[in-house]
């Protein structure tokens, strides 16, 4: 087939990207050659939109190892033990076959973890979906569970914390993303830089087929009514396969015979080689003869383009072929040498002992597009006034149960449940409360991880949206007591060629590195997916964060559940009372404007560092953090999950009930501390400047608002958990 | 005291097992599935996971390996035999217990804390056991155990019936079913009670830090049992 | 009207249950066995005396529910 620009076209690059490649070139490239142009040079693999943005994003920290650029990221947490994590998405295939997208997304975060050294110990998703009404979400909701469900409970890797929500901006695009953590000796992390010439190349896993061909392009093109002509390029994930692997690798990796390795994920055997041979500064020689294929007649256009799962490439020491072969034997996985390094920087595929592919390296990668695209700053939205009347015939307690029991707010039991989350013997907080926590398994430390967002936040006001979900992410952490390290992101946005959605990640991704530059809270790795968009509709501007915290004597770790009456709860932090983008006034008032809650970066440092201090003085004997629902629902679930009810003072504040139990102001935490205690607490919060008001005490079994306004625990048990079983065995 | 935990290609709780079973004294060794000789032991553990993916069916394709040869004869020479969850499946499948393991009821992978009511304490497994009823924990897709009628009759009679799901206190019915098993069952023993099959997992109720402690318990009346 | 339906992975499309299923009877010692592709098998009763009519029915259930079309591939085997 000779090439041309419609092709090129068809391969989703467009004219000037197609002349580029001529000129690069100084001739037309054959179809291989384009096939890989395509794969590394669209939106998934190049950043292209992303990466002048991206590049402002603060990454550095005393406790960091290894920042974006790697398969994951690395942070330090003492004893030369380190934590590898990253978030990625697998939006598109998930929407079209919910279990084996979902599946493989979550095969695809954890091989991204273990090719750096690291042993997976926690599991985290962030999934969106339309709304409950629209046809086909209950469907990709039980699909996308049950394929994360069936890709980790076979890994044996505990899902530990997790976040679910619906939104009708997600009807045409729901957004699945996976997160995993791994752990490390810091002296044993493996990169993906190759070194060395006439190095092996080895290929380990799983056979390639035809799966997923154009994965990574369809990732960044938009959903039209042609989709189902996309449907084959789905790929089937292998658990069962991953698990050898992952044996296999890290009983290699014991060895001292790896000099780089990089897993096969999206573009797969395209990427990977490029990647390495490009970060080494060094050429890459494939015979495609030696791929082991599953399926026969492939051609090396295909080989390169596969995007089958549970595959790695490993760059060896010479010599080591035999004693690595014979561990990848003993697991019952392939294994081939399939070409060697050069130094000619370049990348030359032989097929059939002809030459089939002879590319630059740095025309790949180095000089792939990079855009400044068009956008569009957002105002920030004027405040609503609501008028006294609106709040009059309003039943405190039958808005709190109506809260409790919306979508976004309700239990996710019925989803975590078909998680195992206490594989693995370190789970010492289950899914359900600030943070998942692991034990580092054999000390006394333990990690804390998190994953958040605030779509509807970002989607008010992009900037402050931003800001809020790092705050959120950190104040997740604190509220277990844990230290916060880093972040990773991702970034689910609609069409970059839209100036408006463009706008939304700009300011977002300001937003984010503001605040998170401000916490000292790095971005250490994170993925973006943009594209997340039918016909002319994006979806809300979605960043997920995902934060990880160090508690370093897990005895002092805290969870959500009051613990004892009588104890005394206090709000930490200020209550302002605007109900602006608030649950209770988007849902209950159903006023969809308005700007999102103002965030304060001193504040919010200061609050969640004084919590810390109360947390390692082991003053507080629960805590939560207040988001949202406002205080009245953050509450409301500390009563559940303890099994205990509260009692409420009258506020001190001159302030709307409304406004005071509903209010979504940022920074805030409620902590339960026993009353001896109360001087000790109330001077050191005072001491570091923190605001905080006396909210009530600890009682046995009901929530006492006021006289008028109680509610039993067991009704609100009912209430925070029906929905959901409701929904899903309808 | 020895044990032996056998790893399949695809079991995952096996390192959990070898940290339970050193927890409570036990030398612990870990046996590959390719192996063909046991170490000398005491009691042999097959743990949870997902063998060979689960495929066909959960337990099938471990049940032919190689060590399995060994472990048979270990059981029939009256060799302590422990299977947990996917343990479970294989020995089930070996033919060394009796019934099968089909899908949950609600088609759906369940991870919580159950309790369990103990059947039969007159075994090294559960002999000593103060409580009646145990929490432990669960984290199965296929854990629906059935069997013929006339096989429930049997192993009725022959007292092989290991545990029951229950609530707290003991009682046992459908609300505290959590798979459909029939007759709520958790456990079952071989004719000779040398050989138990369970879905729990007492090995993830060893600390007060975890689910829950009555891992514990059942750990350390086994190895004085053993003794 | 009973229908047989038999639901299987496309061919291009992994298989990840018969890989392990062929690398077992491997092992057991059938060495000759070099592919196992498994599926699902339905049977179904349909109230419909017309065949070529409760087959037009089994195939709308196959494509809107019984097969996946981005994987899988089925076939009605016989009816009666």
């Amino acid at each position: 087939m000779i090439v041309n620009e419609q092709i090129a076209i068809d391969h989703g690059l467009k004219k000037d990207e197609y002349k580029k490649i001529c000129d690069l070139l100084k001739r037309i490239p054959n179809i291989t050659e384009l096939g890989i142009f395509s794969a590394m040079w669209n939106e998934h693999c190049s950043y292209k939109s992303s990466r002048l943005h991206l590049k402002n994003l603060p990454t550095k920290g005393k406790n960091v190892i290894q920042g974006p650029g790697e398969n994951a990221g690395v942070v330090d947490i003492g004893d030369d033990d380190a934590i590898v994590f990253k978030i990625e998405s697998h939006n598109h295939p998930s929407f079209i076959e919910p279990y084996q997208g979902a599946a493989t997304g979550v095969g695809g975060i954890m091989r991204d973890v273990f090719t750096m050294g690291a042993r997976p110990i926690a599991n985290l998703n962030s999934i969106h979906f339309g709304s409950p009404q629209h046809k086909k979400t209950k469907n990709l909701l039980r699909g996308v569970v049950h394929g994360i469900g069936g890709y980790g409970n076979c890994m044996g890797v505990p899902t530990i914390a997790g976040q679910t929500s619906f939104d009708e901006s997600y009807n045409g695009n729901i957004l699945v993303n996976a997160m995993t953590l791994g752990l490390v000796k810091k002296n044993k992390i493996f990169y993906s830089k190759a070194a060395g010439l006439e190095k092996p190349v080895i290929y380990v896993g799983s056979k390639t087929g035809r799966d997923g061909i154009h994965g990574a392009s369809m990732a960044s093109a938009i959903f039209d009514d042609k989709i189902e002509e996309k449907k084959p390029t789905v790929q089937v994930g292998d658990p069962f396969t991953e698990k050898l692997l992952l044996e296999a690798c890290l009983e290699l990796m014991a060895g001292d015979s790896i000099i780089a390795i990089q897993d096969m994920g999206a573009a797969g055997l395209t990427s990977s080689s490029i990647e390495m041979a490009s970060k080494g500064k060094l050429g890459i020689e494939i015979n495609l003869n030696k791929v082991p294929c599953r399926e026969t007649n492939m051609t090396p256009y295909e080989i390169m383009l596969s995007e089958s799962q549970e595959r790695m490439l490993i760059i060896l020491e010479n010599g080591k072929e035999n004693l690595a072969k014979k561990i990848f034997d003993k697991w019952n996985l392939d294994f081939a040498v399939i070409g060697k390094t050069t130094n000619n920087k370049k990348i030359e595929l032989f097929f059939d002992k002809k030459k089939v592919a002879d590319i630059p390296i740095d025309t790949l990668v180095e000089n792939s597009p990079m855009y400044d695209r068009k956008w569009k700053k957002c105002k920030l939205p004027k405040k609503i006034k609501i008028k006294k009347e609106d709040f009059k015939n309003l039943k405190i307690i039958n808005i709190l149960n109506k809260i409790l029991s919306s979508p976004n707010i309700c239990s996710k039991e019925w989803i975590w449940q078909q998680y195992d989350h206490t594989v693995m013997g370190d789970t010492i907080q289950k899914p359900g409360g600030d943070s998942g926590v692991v034990r580092v398994h054999g000390t006394n430390k333990a990690v804390a991880a998190s994953v958040d967002s605030s779509a509807v936040y970002c989607w008010a006001h992009p900037l402050s949206g931003g800001k809020q979900i790092v705050c959120e992410s950190w104040r997740n952490l604190i509220a277990v007591g844990a230290k916060p390290i880093a972040i990773t992101n991702c970034l689910n946005f609609g069409s970059p060629e839209n100036e408006e959605n463009m706008g939304e990640f700009v300011e977002c991704v300001q937003g984010l590195g503001e605040a998170s530059s401000y916490l000292d809270f790095p971005v250490v790795s994170g993925n973006v997916s943009f594209y997340n968009q039918t016909k002319n509709i994006g979806i809300k501007p979605t960043p997920a964060i995902g934060g990880v915290g160090l508690i370093k004597d897990y005895k002092k770790m805290v969870t959500m559940s009051l613990k004892q009456s009588d104890n005394i709860l206090l709000v930490v932090g200020k209550t302002e009372g605007d109900l602006n983008q608030s649950l209770f006034l988007r849902d209950i008032l159903n006023e969809k404007n308005g700007p999102p809650p103002e965030i304060n970066l001193f504040n919010e440092k200061n609050n969640g560092e004084t919590i810390l201090k109360l947390i390692d003085k082991k003053l507080i004997k629960s805590s939560h953090d207040v988001s949202l629902g406002g205080i009245i629902i953050a509450l409301s679930k500390m009563c559940i999950k303890g099994k205990k009810g509260a009692t409420l003072k009258k506020p001190n504040y001159l302030m709307n009930e409304f406004e005071y139990l509903f209010s979504e102001d940022q920074g805030r935490y409620i902590i339960e501390i026993e009353k001896i205690n109360l001087k000790n607490v109330t001077e050191i919060l005072e001491k570091n400047s923190v605001h905080y008001d006396e909210l009530g005490t600890v009682n046995e079994n009901e929530l006492i608002i006021n006289n008028k306004s109680k509610v039993t625990i067991d009704e609100l048990i009912k209430s925070h958990t029906n929905w959901l079983n409701n929904y899903m065995s309808k | 005291m020895n044990s032996s935990v056998i790893t399949f290609p695809g079991s995952n709780c096996d390192r959990d097992m070898d940290v339970a079973l050193k927890k409570f004294g036990f030398k612990n060794k870990m046996v590959w599935h390719n192996d063909v000789e046991l170490p000398k032991s005491e009691l042999v553990v097959l743990p949870g996971g997902f063998s060979y993916g689960d495929y066909l069916r959960c337990g099938s394709m471990a049940s032919k390996s190689r060590i399995m040869k060994s472990v048979i004869n270990f059981a029939k020479s009256g060799g302590k035999i422990m299977g947990i969850c996917n343990g479970f499946q294989i020995l089930v499948e070996t033919g060394l217990l009796p019934g099968v393991l089909l899908r949950n009821k609600y088609l759906e992978f369940i991870c919580k804390n159950v309790f369990v009511k103990v059947n039969n304490k007159n075994n090294p497994y559960f002999k000593d056991i103060k409580k009646d009823t145990l929490e432990l924990h669960i984290a199965h897709n296929e854990g629906n155990y059935f069997c013929s009628k006339e096989q429930i009759k049997e192993i009725n009679n022959n007292n092989q019936i290991a545990l029951y799901y229950s609530d707290k206190d003991g009682k046992i019915n459908e609300n505290t079913n959590p798979n459909g098993s029939i007759k709520n069952i958790a456990g079952v023993f071989n004719k000779e009670k040398n050989v138990l099959g369970m879905m729990p997992h007492p090995e993830r109720m060893i600390d007060p830090d975890l689910s829950g402690e009555d891992g514990s318990i059942f750990f350390k009346n086994l190895i004085n049992n053993l003794k | 009207m009973k229908i047989k339906i038999i639901v299987t992975l496309k061919k291009s499309v992994l298989d990840p249950q018969g890989t392990v299923i062929q690398q077992a009877l491997n092992g057991m010692g059938f060495n000759d066995v070099n592919e196992v592709r498994q599926g699902k098998f339905f049977e179904i009763n349909i109230d419909e005396k017309d065949q070529s009519k409760a087959e037009e029915k089994a195939d709308e259930m196959c494509k809107k529910l019984l097969a996946n079309l981005v994987i899988e591939d089925y076939k009605i085997i016989g009816s009666q």
